[in-house]
């Protein structure tokens, strides 16, 4: 004979020959939380003899959730498939109701879902490649619509919202400021240290003032603002266009005739053609701070000869082609920043997979431009 | 048989409201509010735009604590409550949210199932067959494995509202349910709701301005106004409408514009 007590405040009791007809008891509370220790009580009583009969009394019981009512039923379904005749007696109205709520039998077969499920490797790698053709689609017709809206701004200046692009200036570079610095003014002082540790054994200490200012100038100046710009305004014009895909603000905007690239595009990415050049100029300083206070305290050099050597090493040309890399990564970063935005599908999460996408596509695009550029200034 | 009790006082009113005063920043919504709702009862609060009807309800579902008084869901103030006293008395009850707040990664089974994997221990199979029932309690079987972005706005709402009844709560929170939703659907709506209310005798608190709605399923309507700053009614909405001699409560009913 079965008599428990469940921790969650039901009892069970169970009278009656085995094989007979039963009486099963049950009081307390059927709820949630005992469901899964009731269904396994069930399974007790019809295995591994099913009685005759079975009454289940359920008098005493002072809560019915659907928790409870589901694992009545299901008794009830298992007692029909071994043909025991199942009686519940002693319920209210209201749990007549409740267990009419949950009726497994009464289901619909599942709908295929109007998308497909991810399939298998191939189906997937199909699905990626037509993506990504869909992809380049898209971002060649970005690209067309932006030299069109470019076009329009270089005709009739006053179509672009200047005062956005006075805003965009201030965050991209403005507030792109102090990261700039501080992680110029290190990486200055790393490769003043580490050519140190070289260029000692020579005695070509003072060539390390060139190394910085040359490096810094032509190659990692550019890349490294425009690795923080792609981070930090990138990701965020692609959130921020994103967001208002998804509450359909874009939408709106579109049927009360503003041209989208111009309205929200061109303010972001002319910001961006401003002030990364600027960026790189001011990156390019705070490393060959960094790179002199090694040479003076490390490398006993004067700041004066410091100076003069960086000079000597620079060109006007060369700084103009990193300036001028800085406009073509600017152009870059804003565009792709832009574009994921307004590709933006879903909700919360297409954003955030598109703030991913505008910083790593970014990122890329930086590179392969700057390969470009290295190639090219290889034959000039 | 009983609805769950979580306080320990014979049959106290789940939701007690006491001379409360809400607001954002600088800005005084509603002042010296004091409403309760007894087990069982369905309540709408009632009001024009700007009235501070959703505020109400964030306060209540303690997402908004108030500047003043006390808010008491099933005994506890959930603005001083500690964490697992919260979460016990958050388990007692279920909203939905204006928009659906379902998640959007996951399908209609994930959404629905989140907070039943973490209350019912039960194995895979059950727990997918509940999940599958809570969908049919809104007319949604069948639709498990489909994304919200999949479905239609009236859709998503009836998921979420199957999401917020998982747990059988006790009490159920409303916020404009049939904002954004065609009229039968809306009727649809409201006579689940009362079935509800009828088998599992759940306390509702309802936020809506939609009369026909507040007709078919309130007990008791507590109506706001923006300029009061508060209640300016309290009662069954046909008693309201048809004796209340209050100028802003007629506005209201018959739907006639202030001159």
């Amino acid at each position: 004979m079965l008599h428990r007590r469940h921790r969650d405040g039901y009892q069970i009791s169970l009278q009656g020959p085995p094989g007979g007809a039963q009486t099963l008891r049950l009081s307390g509370r059927l709820n949630l939380q005992a469901m899964g220790h009731l269904l396994a009580q069930f399974k007790r009583v019809l295995e591994p003899t099913p009685p005759a009969s079975l009454t289940v009394e359920l008098s005493g019981v002072q809560y019915l959730d659907s928790g409870g009512a589901l694992a009545l039923n299901l008794l009830s379904e298992q007692a029909a498939q071994r043909q025991v005749p199942l009686k519940l007696e002693g319920l209210g109205p209201q749990g007549q109701q409740m267990l009419a709520l949950v009726r497994p039998d009464r289901l619909a077969p599942p709908m295929p879902p109007p998308t497909p499920r991810p399939g298998n490797f191939i189906e997937n790698l199909g699905v990626g490649a037509l993506r990504l053709l869909d992809d380049l689609v898209e971002v060649v017709a970005f690209v067309g619509s932006l030299a069109r809206a470019l076009a329009l701004v270089a005709r009739r200046p006053s179509v672009l919202r200047w005062r956005d692009v006075e805003l965009y200036m201030e965050r991209v570079g403005v507030d792109g400021l102090p990261i700039v610095a501080l992680i110029s003014f290190l990486l200055g002082l790393i490769m003043a240290f580490m050519s140190a540790i070289q260029l000692k054994h020579f005695g070509a200490n003072i060539y390390v003032a060139d190394l910085v200012a040359v490096a810094m100038v032509r190659e990692l100046g550019p890349i490294m603002t425009a690795v923080l710009v792609a981070g930090r305004s990138g990701s965020a014009f692609a959130a921020e266009i994103g967001t208002m895909v998804v509450n359909q603000e874009v939408d709106a905007l579109k049927v009360m005739g503003f041209d989208i690239t111009v309205f929200l595009a061109m303010p972001k990415i002319v910001a961006a053609l401003l002030m990364v050049p600027l960026l790189i100029l001011f990156s390019d300083l705070l490393a060959i701070v960094g790179g002199m206070i090694i040479g003076v305290t490390y490398l006993d050099l004067t700041v004066y000869s410091y100076v003069q050597h960086t000079l000597g090493a620079l060109s006007v040309g060369a700084i103009t082609s990193g300036a001028l890399k800085g406009v073509v990564f600017a152009f870059l970063i804003g565009g792709i920043g832009c574009q994921r935005g307004l590709a933006v599908a879903g909700g919360a999460e297409g954003v955030g997979r598109a703030t991913t996408s505008a910083v790593v596509a970014g990122m890329f695009l930086i590179v392969v431009a700057d390969s470009i550029f290295a190639i090219v200034q290889y034959y000039l | 048989m009983t609805q769950a009790d979580a306080s320990p006082s014979p049959a106290p009113a789940p939701i007690q409201v006491e001379d409360v005063t809400l607001g954002y920043g600088q800005n005084i919504i509603v002042e010296h509010l004091s409403f309760s709702v007894t087990p069982g009862e369905i309540v709408v609060i009632a009001g024009g735009s700007g009235c501070g009807k959703s505020t109400v309800l964030m306060a209540v579902i303690g997402l908004l604590p108030p500047r003043q008084g006390r808010i008491l869901v099933h005994g506890v103030d959930l603005a001083r409550a500690g964490e697992k006293e919260l979460a016990r008395v958050r388990r007692s009850f279920g909203v939905l949210f204006q928009s659906g707040a379902l998640l959007g990664s996951m399908t209609l089974a994930e959404n629905v199932a989140l907070p039943l994997a973490d209350a019912a221990h039960l194995d895979r199979r059950t727990l997918d067959l509940l999940v599958r029932l809570k969908l049919a309690l809104v007319d949604l079987d069948g639709f498990q494995d489909y994304l919200p972005a999949e479905m239609s706005g009236g859709m998503n709402k009836r998921a979420a509202l199957a999401r917020a009844l998982a747990l059988d709560p006790s009490i159920l929170f409303f916020d404009e349910p049939s904002a954004g939703l065609d009229p039968v659907t809306s009727a649809e709506l409201d006579r689940l709701i009362l079935r509800l209310n009828q088998a599992q005798g759940t306390t509702m608190l309802i936020v809506t301005h939609e009369l026909d709605s507040i007709y078919a399923i309130a007990h008791r309507v507590v109506l706001l106004d923006k300029a009061a700053k508060g209640i300016i009614a309290v009662g069954d909405p046909h008693r309201l409408r048809d004796d209340s001699r209050d100028p802003r409560v007629q506005e209201f009913f018959h739907r006639r514009p202030r001159d």
